[in-house]
C-alpha cells in the first residue's frame, strides 16, 4: 500500500470532517427547541396527505440500468484507450466494433421507447 | 529556487528525522499533513467562490450583489455561515438519524477526494496514482450516493422524489461524461492525470477534440444540476428537492459542496483539456505552473457563472431527450471517429491536430445537418396537421 | 504484528461485519446501505493487495452503478417501508449446519493449496498499457473482450424486454 493510497483515504476522511465540524458546530451553538409542529414533516405548510412513500417509476431503474451498461463498456475500454498509441490499426478497429455493439443496444433502448421520461 | 516544493518537504523530512522519528513514520506523517492542509483549503475555497459568484450574477443582471457587510461585501459569505450555524438542525420526525446526518458528510467527501489527485504545479500532486481519471468517475459519482441518503431519510415524499429524479440526471449524464473522457486519455496514452498534464506541453487537447471537451463541459453542467439543468433546485419546481428537510449548516453543507464541486469540475477542464499547469517558462520556474493552473481555473468558472447568468432553464423531458437522444450519440461518434482516424494520420504521417480538426469539423457539420433536417420534418408535420406543436410538456406525474 | 496486518485485520473486520449486517438488519434500505459498506471493504482489500485499478473498478462498477441500482430496485417495490417480518425463519438450525460443513471443506480445500512464495509482484502499478493491449491482442483476450460487449447487450434487451412489455398493456 502506497503513501498515495494513504493521502487519498486521509483527504476523503478529511472532506467528511469539514462538512462534520459546520454541523456539529451547529448542534452546539444553536437552538434546541423541539416543538411538536417544527418537526413535522414539509409539504408545502400543510398537513401531510398519506404517508411518505410514493410509487416510483420503473423507469429510474432503466436509466440505472443503462447507466451500468455504459459504466462497464468505459472499464473495459479504459485501458484500451490507454494502449491506444502502440496498438496497430486492427486493435483499433476490433475496439470500434465494441463500441458499435454497445451503439447498438443503445439504439435498440431507443426504439423501443425505454429512454423517454414518462 | 528551481523546485521550492521538492525543497520544502525535503527540509521537513529532514528536520522530522533529526529529532529523532523513523522514515517511515516521517513519511506517512508528511502525506497526512498534506492531504489535511489540501482538504481544508479547498472546503474554504467555497467562502471565495459563492462571494465572487454572487457579485458575478449580479453584475449580469444589473445589480449589485452583496457591497454591504464588509468592503465590496467581501464579509458576507462569513455573515452567511454565521446565521447558518445559529439556526436550529432539525430532524424531521420519523426521519433516519444516522442516514440523515450522514448524507451531507458524504457528498461533501466525495467533492473534496477529488482534489487529491489533481496536479497543482509540475511535481505537485496529492496522489499520483496511474488510475487517476477513473479514480475522479469513482468518487465523483459517490456525490449521487450522498443525495440518495438524503432523499430516502428524510421520510417526506418530495425529498424522496427530489432524490431519484437528481439522481436519475445525474446518472443519465454520467454516460457522455465517460465517453467523452476516453477521447484524452486516448491522446495521451495514460490514465493518470500528471501524465495528460505533461502530455500537453505541445498542443492543449481542447484544439486535439474540441468537441470531447464540450461534451465533457455539458455533461458536467448536468451532474452539477448547475444552469441550465437545474430544474432541481428551482424553487418554483419541487421545492428544494432532496434538501427540503435540512436546516441550517446541513443544508450549508450542501450549497458548500455544490459550489466546492463547481470549482472542482473547473480545475479538472482546465486539467484536462486547457494544459494544466502548462504554460511559457515552466521549465525555469516550475511554481509558475500553479499561477497558470489557477488562471484557467477561473477561466472555465467564469464561463461557468456566465452560462449561469445566460441561459434559461430547460425541462426534465427536454434534458432526458437531449441526453440520450443528442450528447450519447454525438459523444459515440466523437469517440469512434477519433479513434479510427487519429490512427490513420498516424499511421500515414499526416499533421495529427490539423486532421483532429477537421475530423471534429465534419461532425458539427453533420450534426448540424441532420438537426436541421429533423427540426424541418417536425415543421412540415406541423404544418400539415395543423395542430399544437409535437413537443407537449409531459405532465409531471411520477 | 506489521502495519499492514493490522490494517487487513481491520479492514476485513469492517467488511465482514457490514455483510453480516446487510442479511440481518429489519429495513431494506438500511441493508442496501450496509452493502455499500462491505463493497468499499472490499475495494481497500484491493489496495493493500497493490492494485489501484481494481480497488477504483470496484467503487466506479459496484458502489456507483450496482448498489444505487439494488437501492433503486428496493424502492420499487413496496415491503421497503414495510419491513415488520421475521429477520430469521423456522430453518435457521439447519441453515447454520449447512454453512458450517460449506466452511469446513472450503477450509480443508484451501489449507491443501500450495502456499503462495512471499512478495509482491516486481512492478508497483498494473501497467495499464499491457493490460489494453492484451485485450485487443489476437493472442490476448480479444474473444472474451468482444463476447463482453454482446453480453452486455443482451443484458440491456432482457432487461428493457423484461421492464417494457408489462407496460405496454396500460
Amino acid at each position: 500500500m502506497t503513501l498515495d493510497w494513504l493521502f487519498i483515504g486521509t483527504i476523503l476522511v478529511v472532506g467528511a470532517g469539514m462538512a462534520a465540524a459546520p454541523i456539529a458546530l451547529q448542534n452546539i451553538l444553536g437552538p434546541r427547541k423541539p416543538n411538536k409542529t417544527k418537526s413535522e414533516t414539509y409539504e408545502c405548510g400543510i398537513e401531510t396527505v398519506g404517508d411518505s412513500w410514493v410509487q416510483l417509476k420503473g423507469q429510474y431503474y432503466i436509466f440505472g440500468l443503462i447507466f451500468l451498461i455504459f459504466d462497464i463498456e468505459a472499464v473495459f475500454l479504459f485501458p484500451w484507450a490507454v494502449a491506444y498509441n502502440r496498438l496497430q490499426f486492427y486493435m483499433v478497429v476490433e475496439g470500434v466494433v465494441f463500441i458499435l455493439i454497445l451503439a447498438g443496444g443503445l439504439a435498440y433502448a431507443w426504439r423501443k421507447g425505454a429512454l423517454e421520461w414518462v | 529556487m528551481s523546485d521550492p516544493f521538492t525543497a520544502i518537504g525535503q527540509f521537513i523530512t529532514d528536520l522530522l528525522i533529526s529529532i529523532g522519528i523513523d522514515a517511515v513514520i516521517t513519511n506517512i506523517l508528511l502525506t497526512v499533513i498534506a492531504a489535511v492542509l489540501l482538504g481544508s483549503v479547498v472546503g474554504l475555497v467555497a467562502i471565495i467562490t459563492i462571494w465572487a459568484e454572487r457579485k458575478l450574477l449580479a453584475r449580469v443582471q444589473d445589480r449589485l450583489g452583496p457591497n454591504r457587510v464588509g468592503p465590496y461585501g467581501l464579509l458576507q459569505s462569513f455573515a452567511d455561515i454565521f446565521k447558518l450555524i445559529t439556526k436550529e438542525f432539525l430532524i424531521p420526525k420519523g426521519a433516519d438519524r444516522y442516514v440523515f446526518i450522514m448524507a451531507p458528510l458524504v457528498v461533501v467527501g466525495g467533492v473534496i477526494g477529488l482534489w487529491a489527485v489533481m496536479p497543482l504545479a509540475p511535481g505537485l500532486a496529492g496522489a499520483d496514482i496511474n488510475v487517476g481519471l477513473l479514480y475522479i468517475i469513482a468518487i465523483g459519482a459517490i456525490g449521487t450516493l450522498g443525495i440518495i441518503m438524503a432523499g430516502l431519510s428524510s421520510n417526506n415524499k418530495y425529498a424522496m422524489l427530489g432524490a431519484f429524479r437528481t439522481v436519475a440526471q445525474m446518472l443519465s449524464y454520467t454516460v457522455p461524461l465517460l465517453l467523452a473522457l476516453l477521447i484524452p486519455v486516448m491522446l495521451a496514452g495514460s490514465m493518470g492525470m500528471t501524465k495528460i498534464v505533461e502530455a500537453q506541453s505541445g498542443t492543449w487537447f481542447i484544439l486535439l477534440a474540441p468537441l470531447a471537451a464540450l461534451i465533457f463541459f455539458i455533461s458536467s453542467l448536468a451532474e452539477l444540476g448547475r444552469t441550465p439543468f437545474d430544474l432541481l433546485e428551482a424553487e418554483s419546481e419541487i421545492v428544494a428537492g432532496f434538501h427540503i428537510e435540512y436546516s441550517g449548516m446541513g443544508f450549508g453543507m450542501f450549497m458548500m459542496g455544490e459550489f466546492v464541486h463547481a470549482f472542482t469540475i473547473s480545475a479538472l477542464f482546465a486539467v484536462i483539456f486547457l494544459g494544466g499547469w502548462q504554460g511559457p517558462g515552466i521549465e525555469s520556474f516550475p511554481p509558475l505552473g500553479f499561477l497558470y493552473f489557477l488562471l484557467k481555473i477561473v477561466l472555465v468558472y467564469f464561463v461557468i457563472i456566465w452560462i449561469r447568468g445566460t441561459f434559461p432553464r430547460i425541462r426534465i423531458d427536454q434534458m432526458n431527450s437531449f441526453n440520450w437522444k443528442f450528447i450519447t450519440p454525438l459523444a459515440l461518434t466523437v469517440l469512434i471517429v477519433t479513434a479510427l482516424v487519429d490512427k490513420l494520420a498516424v499511421e500515414n504521417g499526416f499533421n495529427r491536430t490539423a486532421v483532429l480538426l477537421a475530423s471534429n469539423a465534419i461532425i458539427v457539420l453533420v450534426t448540424a445537418f441532420l438537426v436541421r433536417a429533423h427540426a424541418a420534418s417536425l415543421r412540415r408535420r406541423m404544418e400539415v396537421t395543423d395542430r399544437a406543436p409535437i413537443q407537449q410538456p409531459e405532465a409531471a406525474g411520477d | 504484528m506489521t502495519g499492514p496486518q493490522i490494517i487487513f485485520l481491520a479492514v476485513g473486520a469492517v467488511t465482514l461485519i457490514a455483510a453480516i449486517m446487510v442479511v440481518t438488519v429489519p429495513r431494506l434500505v438500511h441493508a442496501g446501505l450496509w452493502l455499500i459498506l462491505a463493497l468499499a471493504g472490499i475495494a481497500v482489500l484491493f489496495i493493500l493487495l497493490d492494485n489501484g485499478f481494481l480497488a477504483v473498478i470496484q467503487v466506479a462498477i459496484y458502489i456507483d452503478a450496482i448498489a444505487i441500482l439494488i437501492i433503486i430496485g428496493v424502492m420499487l417495490t413496496r415491503t421497503a417501508m414495510s419491513d415488520t417480518a421475521r429477520q430469521i425463519n423456522r430453518m435457521w438450525l439447519g441453515a447454520a449446519f449447512a454453512c458450517l460443513v460449506i466452511m469446513a471443506g472450503l477450509l480443508a480445500i484451501v489449507s491443501q493449496a500450495p502456499t503462495a512464495t512471499a512478495g509482491l509482484l516486481v512492478e508497483d502499478q498494473v501497467s495499464m498499457e499491457a493490460l489494453g493491449r492484451v485485450l485487443v491482442d489476437v493472442d490476448g483476450f480479444i474473444l472474451p473482450f468482444e463476447v463482453a460487449s454482446v453480453l452486455l447487450v443482451a443484458a440491456l434487451v432482457g432487461a428493457i424486454l423484461v421492464a417494457m412489455t408489462p407496460a405496454r398493456g396500460d
